[in-house]
């Protein structure tokens, strides 16, 4: 791979759930100009002492490096793991609001099964969709909505796990 | 360890408790500067005599000094200011720390808890602004938390890669009785820096470096951070292979720089045989530098043949602008330990014919004495700030001295010409190039080292930056000397002005100048000038004679250039030499050249 391909990365960070961690994370990359495609964080722990934050990020495999061990390096984190360096699953969840009536409010609703979207509201004139799936799969489904009426999408951001028996601890 | 740890003590407030934790820190003086939010602090000290309270003038000056305190003990430095503009002010210097990896601990004064955010009197985001400012940052919200945070503040601050920690005490918290604990040596939750070199890197670094035919050190910051002893050990492992050795601007005093394997610093104005050593090398050791863009120079033409090792304790450091082939994660001492003993045990001979050969080549790169110039002795001459500094270092050697600089030409010049045979004794504004640093780290120097001789080298434009901490040093007693290298000329702008931007000297005359002698005088310290050549040695020899602060003006050579010089974007084997080189300048050495070493 030659120095300026760029590629995209899908980080987990375990980080300590105190106030300010996330402006700390945010802060490196808006302050090092680096990308975040998606951002998503949670507390992960039973006793909410944990968050864990998925990012999707892109540049260079230098640039890549660099995230990490500066990720690494912020005092509230435990640990930083590259999902992209094996198989692993990324999921996220978008709710989809659709307005119409007629022949494309019915062609809406045929495409939402055959995605597995569920109906979670409903009117004479609108449809709201739950879509979980790959971000490549929400894409897609989107972009078919568009013809038909798509109004309004809010989407989670991505959540993400290694395959296996792999696991960030 | 849980088991041992003792119930806590409550102790009356939280101010109290600050001021247990910093004693078991072991601080015996912090540099500060009063206002409403801290004053619970400040009456907290007054009840005490252990911890010692420097005021200063002005709160970045408090930073600096804590950072000259702290570059020349090898301590954290501890700084004290109040809430917003007494934080607000201390923020260049906290950026100066981080950048020049400077172990600090800054209090600072916050309004009561129930009234962040209001946008209440003296309130600043002040963790918000000093996020981006620090190694790291804390907001104490409950008085459970404020020992543990004290304690884990020194922790962060000197551990690992250094850096300027934060603490933010709302005044309630100050106010309010407050537990405290001693700090336990339990792992910290999720900050635990790496030390320990990975011994395979160790060992594929000295298969490289007995391979090696040209090989070079280059050694930083980090050595002198990792302290006295990993000097040492720089210096012995150095001696062990025979090898050129160059430092950084941050990192001189990390290898005696009387020693014959010595080549000078290196970079934008370093000396010819360091830079074209850098540039030839087959093999380049990186021991706690950080490929600085003021070393590299252009980088795809940094070094183009030599396979890279670097040691450094931050792996941010690693791969960040420079690609190696061996990456040691390690503390310096650590990793030195590792390369003597790899380098004794590993049975390969290293290649002396070309080791020789190499030297060879750098004895006559260094016969060019790129630091040459000429002071005319004519009496009514006027002073090469270069002669200058020369003088100084001479009237100075065998004392124990410690020199600080502003930024600027002057700190070029000192850098190239002043001699550092031990670490800690350099102290400069290297990563933020701040100017107005000299003054307030001259004084944290004096402070930690009383009966040093302590001299910021200046110019009249940076020392006007923190002018007012001459205050400071008469109330103190501190006998730190000014010695000012008066061009009348922002001199490194100007230079840059005449190079890059065809002579136009836009805003970089110093106009309107004090007399520097009544200026003195005036805060009760000592003013001298020399005028001209005759007068030079004189001056120097009368203010190392006064057992008080002293401003020495020396009047110098207002159009003198800093060279070398490797100019923005070029490459090392582009250097600018000065006008006692003529036909020297521009590209020296071909690649074609290099490749026949
Ligand atoms: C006007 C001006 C001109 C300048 N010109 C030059 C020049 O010509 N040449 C030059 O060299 N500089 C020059 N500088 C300074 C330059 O900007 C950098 O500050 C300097 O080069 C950095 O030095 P360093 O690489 O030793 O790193 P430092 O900033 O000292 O960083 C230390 C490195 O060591 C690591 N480290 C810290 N502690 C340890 C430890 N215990 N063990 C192992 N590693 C550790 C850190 O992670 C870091 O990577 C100039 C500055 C100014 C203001
Ligand atoms: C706070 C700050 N502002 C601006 C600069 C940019 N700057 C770098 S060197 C310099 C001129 C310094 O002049 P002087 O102190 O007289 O030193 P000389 O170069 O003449 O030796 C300036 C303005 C800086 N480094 N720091
Ligand atoms: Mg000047």
């Amino acid at each position: 791979m030659s120095d300026t391909a760029l590629r995209s990365a899908t980080i987990s960070v375990l980080v300590e759930n105190e106030s300010g961690v996330l402006a700390r994370v945010i802060g490196l990359f808006s302050g090092r100009g680096y990308n975040i495609d998606n951002l998503t964080v949670a507390p992960v722990e039973q006793d909410g002492s944990k968050s864990r934050i998925t990012l999707v990020t892109s540049g260079t495999a230098m640039v890549i490096e660099q995230i990490k061990a500066q990720l690494d390096r912020l005092v509230p984190v435990y640990k930083v793991l590259d999902l992209s360096d094996g198989p692993h699953l990324a999921r996220e969840l978008a709710l989809i609001k659709v307005l119409g009536t007629g022949e494309k409010r019915a062609e809406a609703l045929r495409l939402a099964d055959a995605f597995r979207a569920r109906v979670i509201d409903a009117t004479t004139e609108s449809f709201t969709f739950e879509l979980t799936g790959a971000t490549d799969k929400l894409d897609a489904f989107l972009e078919l909505m568009r013809p038909l009426g798509l109004a309004e999408v809010s989407r989670t951001g991505v959540a993400a796990i290694a395959r296996g028996t792999k696991t960030i601890t | 360890m849980d088991g041992m740890i003792a119930a806590p003590e409550l102790m009356n407030s939280g101010a109290e408790a600050v001021l247990r934790a910093l004693k078991a820190q072991d601080v015996d003086v912090i540099f500060g500067y009063p206002g409403g939010a801290v004053l619970p602090l400040y009456d907290a000290l007054f009840q005490q005599t252990e911890i010692k309270h420097i005021l200063v003038r002005h709160e970045q000056a408090a930073v600096h000094a804590a950072e000259g305190y702290a570059r020349s003990t090898g301590k954290v430095g501890v700084v004290l200011v109040t809430s917003g503009p007494g934080a607000t002010n201390a923020v260049t210097g906290l950026v100066d720390a981080l950048m020049d990896s400077i172990p600090l601990v800054c209090l600072s004064g916050q309004v009561p808890t129930h009234l962040i955010g209001n946008d209440a009197f003296q309130e600043a985001d002040t963790t918000g602004i000093t996020r981006p400012a620090t190694k790291h940052n804390y907001l104490v919200k409950k008085s459970d938390d404020l020992v543990r945070v004290m304690h884990e503040a020194f922790l962060v601050a000197r551990t690992g890669r250094p850096g300027p920690v934060l603490v933010d005490l709302p005044k309630d918290i100050l106010i309010a009785p407050a537990p405290y604990r001693e700090p336990g040596n339990a792992p910290h939750r999720s900050y635990n820096p790496r030390t320990e070199p990975d011994p395979r890197r160790i060992e594929e670094a000295v298969a490289m470096l007995k391979r090696a035919e040209r090989p070079v050190i280059y050694a930083g910051g980090g050595v002198i951070n990792a302290g006295p002893e990993a000097t040492r050990l720089l210096t012995e492992f150095t001696r062990l292979t025979g090898f050129p050795i160059t430092n950084t601007l941050m990192g001189l005093g990390a290898f005696p720089a009387s020693d014959p394997l010595f080549v000078g610093m290196l970079g934008m104005h370093g000396t010819y045989e360091a830079n074209l050593a850098m540039h030839g090398c087959d093999v380049m050791l990186n021991i706690g530098a950080r490929f600085d863009d003021r070393v590299t120079g252009r980088l795809n033409a940094f070094s183009p043949n030599s396979k890279k090792i670097h040691a450094d304790i931050d792996p941010a450091s690693i791969n960040k602008s420079v690609m190696v082939d061996v990456a040691i994660i390690g503390d310096a001492l650590a990793v030195l330990k590792a390369l003597i003993a790899a380098w004794k045990k590993d049975s390969t001979q290293p290649n002396r014919a070309a080791l020789a050969q190499w030297w060879g080549q750098i004895d006559v790169w260094r016969a060019k004495d790129s630091l040459r110039y000429t002071q005319p002795r004519d009496p009514g001459s006027i002073i090469k700030p270069q002669y200058a500094i020369e003088q100084l270092y001479k009237a100075t050697r065998g004392r124990e001295t410690f020199i600080t600089t502003e930024v600027g030409q002057h700190q070029m010049w000192a850098a190239q010409y002043f001699k550092f045979e031990k670490p800690n004794r350099w102290m400069t504004s290297g990563g933020l190039g701040t100017m107005g640093y000299g003054l307030p780290a001259a004084m944290g120097a004096q402070v930690a080292h009383p009966d040093a001789l302590v001299i910021d080298i200046a110019g009249e434009a940076s020392i006007l930056m923190n002018i007012q901490e001459m205050g400071t040093l008469a109330q103190y007693r501190l006998p730190v000397k000014v010695f000012i290298l008066n061009n009348q000329y922002m001199g490194m702008v100007r230079q840059w002005q005449e190079l890059l931007h065809g002579s136009r000297y836009s805003n970089s005359y110093s106009e309107a100048l004090p007399d520097f002698v009544k200026l003195a005088e005036s805060f009760h310290a000592v003013g001298l000038r020399a005028e001209k050549v005759e007068d030079l040695d004189r001056v120097i020899a009368e203010m190392l004679a006064v057992d008080k602060p002293v401003i020495a003006d020396i009047w110098v050579d207002q159009k003198e250039n800093v060279f070398p010089m490797i100019p923005s974007g070029a490459a090392h084997n582009e250097m600018l030499l000065g006008p006692e080189h003529k036909g020297a300048s521009g590209p020296a050495v071909t690649n074609e050249g290099m490749a026949l070493v």
